[in-house]
């Protein structure tokens, strides 16, 4: 470690902002069609590769990686409403455990069906050409493109936290997670809400598919060890919980980091590590609320 | 036909005593036998605490694999020259799995479990993965030679398919018949009052947590020696074995059998093996089938093959 220097360290800090930030785009989706409709999905990550290969798709034939960037999180989102609509909706009213087995199931197939269409070998996907170099931050060069990472995902959190504190549809989502029983008494149609809350939360994932693609590569695996990441973050922020999601997965997008420049055999480890202590220390969770929706 | 399904309900270890008996016979090769003996009993293992205690672990690679590794490691890397004391390891190990991970994961009640177990499994996956030097990292642990099996008077070598199954056999059949017994205890009637209702189970006066992870010690233990004989098996322990993608074959092989019933396990590890066995000449994305056809199993046959047949035909 002789040859750490603080730039070392920072650029590893914003490393793991980057991956925190992508960390917290799944883990908020998640945890978004959790809190209403108590549903597990094990197919978060699949959808987040499907977002990566609609990107690649996207910007191969348009050459636009700005259109990508917009459409293939919505292509995600249209396949999160097929599947509510289609697949998850007959399980309501069964075990709990029957959604996360279907769409442990459609993952595989999703898995599967994408190596059929693009082949097994990984894909790149180039950033645009205005967002390729390095920017000096002062204290240290940092990819240009990894800083819009960020900035999108907070553009996309502000807006996201707007829209559920200030509208309408926001408050009836709030209102559906905590007691859908009076919400549907009031004469509202939670069914749409859950459609809606459902379309969200996996265009959200398909987002995070496409910014992480230019950084990590696009290969049909891509979903599998981060979609147990985000349950991780989810675990550690507190199911259900969007503050709880946000600062867990800038924590363990932290962790990973810094784990990898110190100690790099312990990266993939340390995440569980701390979900461990978490768990004994305050099982419900960072910001979770005991014996809330288990 | 009902008649039968009744009496193989009613006499769950003596069917299974005779149709695996001549199993190895009715199937298009050995190889085949006894790897529907070793997943059903791994997936028997899952099925006691999914089936029947109602707790869906998403993790069970983690037992699977510690049973594995444990009998890998005593004969290849501590060249343990008895085939018991080998087997022991391996089980024992994936009980002192259960035991911590168990404890750590019924912290969490619902779905976080089944998330719990999943990362826990991951863990050992990533240990598993960087402690080359004892594990053999990403290469797999190789060179488990299975010494002779020593009775009191008698030494079976057991390098012929035909003697590894009736070995294996005979081990399975006594879990079978130790499973048989948990679940006609009282013990068993409170894992099956809890997954029915945990709160009711509770005000009774059962410590439900305690009962929980007693189930979950058991569980391992059966996957453990699955993993074990597994081991002996391939003679390698490939790094696989402690992937989610175990886990996940387990569960399905369970729900495709039929949760919550005796046999389900072993109809569903057939089914499993037999569907990749034939799908995998046709295409190399047989995966895609069967995670389609488990869907629909989810989706419109969530008692699977066996239990629909018992409902159908009732015992």
């Amino acid at each position: 470690m002789a040859d750490l220097t603080l730039a070392t360290l920072a650029a590893q800090v914003f490393t793991g902002l980057v991956l925190g930030m992508i960390l917290v785009l799944l883990a908020i989706g998640l945890s978004l069609i959790f809190g209403l409709m108590t549903v597990v999905n094990f197919a978060h990550g699949s959808l987040y590769m499907l977002g990566a290969y609609f990107g690649f798709f996207l910007v191969a034939s348009t050459k636009s990686f700005w259109l990508a960037l917009v459409v293939a999180p919505l292509l995600v989102g249209v396949f999160g409403l097929l599947m509510e609509r289609f697949l998850v909706r007959r399980l309501y009213g069964r075990s709990i455990d029957d959604p996360l087995l279907l769409t442990f199931g459609l993952s595989l197939v999703l898995v599967e069906a994408v190596r059929l269409v693009w082949g097994k070998i990984g894909l790149t996907l180039d950033p645009p050409p205005a967002l390729a170099g390095a920017v000096n931050l002062g204290f240290t060069y940092f990819p240009l493109y990894r800083l819009f990472v960020i900035g999108v995902t907070v553009v996309v959190l502000v807006a996201l936290l707007l829209f559920l504190e200030k509208t309408n549809v926001g408050l009836i989502i709030r209102a559906g997670s905590r007691d859908p029983v009076m919400v549907r008494a009031l004469g509202f149609d939670l069914g749409r809400v859950w459609l809606l809350v459902f379309g969200i939360g996996t265009a959200l994932a398909g987002l995070a598919g496409v910014l992480a693609g230019p950084m990590r590569g696009v290969y049909a695996e891509m979903g599998v060890t981060i979609v147990i990441e985000s349950f991780v973050v989810v675990v550690v922020g507190g199911m259900g919980s969007l503050p709880g999601a946000i600062v867990a997965g800038l924590v363990i997008g932290q962790v990973v980091s810094l784990t990898t420049l110190f100690a790099p055999k312990f990266a993939e480890i340390m995440v569980f590590i701390v979900m461990a202590l978490v768990l004994l220390v305050r099982p419900s969770g960072l910001f979770g609320e005991a014996g809330l929706m288990e | 036909m009902r008649a039968l399904t009744g009496w193989i309900a009613g006499h769950p270890v003596l069917a299974f005593l005779v149709v695996f008996a001549v199993f190895p016979f009715l199937v298009p090769y050995k190889a085949l036998a006894t790897q529907v003996l070793i997943y059903g009993l791994f997936a028997l293992g899952f099925n006691l605490l999914y089936g029947y205690t109602g707790l869906l672990s998403f993790g069970h690679a983690a037992y699977w694999g510690l049973g594995a590794y444990g009998t890998g490691i005593a004969l290849a890397k501590l060249q343990v020259g008895s085939l018991w004391l080998a087997l022991l390891a391996g089980p024992a190990l994936a009980v002192v799995g259960g035991v911590v991970i168990g404890f750590l994961c019924l912290r969490r009640r619902g779905i976080y479990f089944a998330m719990l177990t999943l990362a826990f499994a991951q863990l050992l996956y990533f240990v598993g993965f960087h402690l080359a030097d004892v594990t053999g990292g990403d290469d797999g642990l190789r060179g488990i030679s299975v010494p002779p099996l020593v009775l009191p008077g008698v030494r079976i070598p057991l390098d012929t398919s035909l003697a590894f199954y009736y070995f294996a056999f005979a081990l399975v059949a006594l879990a079978v018949a130790g499973l048989k017994r948990i679940l006609d205890s009282p013990f068993g009637a409170v894992l099956q009052a809890i997954r029915e209702n945990s709160d009711r189970a509770v005000a009774c006066g059962y410590d439900a947590t305690r009962v929980k992870h007693l189930s979950f010690v058991f569980s391992a233990l059966f996957a453990g020696l699955a993993g074990a004989l597994d081991a002996l098996r391939l003679n390698v322990v490939p790094i696989e074995s402690l992937y989610w993608s175990t886990s996940g074959q387990v569960v399905i092989m369970t729900l495709l059998g039929g949760a919550g019933t005796f046999f389900g396990p072993f109809v569903g590890a057939a089914t499993w093996l037999v569907l990749e066995d034939r799908l995998a000449v046709f295409t190399e994305s047989w995966p895609l089938v069967v995670g389609a056809i488990f869907m629909a199993f989810v989706l419109f046959l969530p008692k699977g093959i066996w239990g629909t047949l018992l409902a159908r035909l009732g015992p």
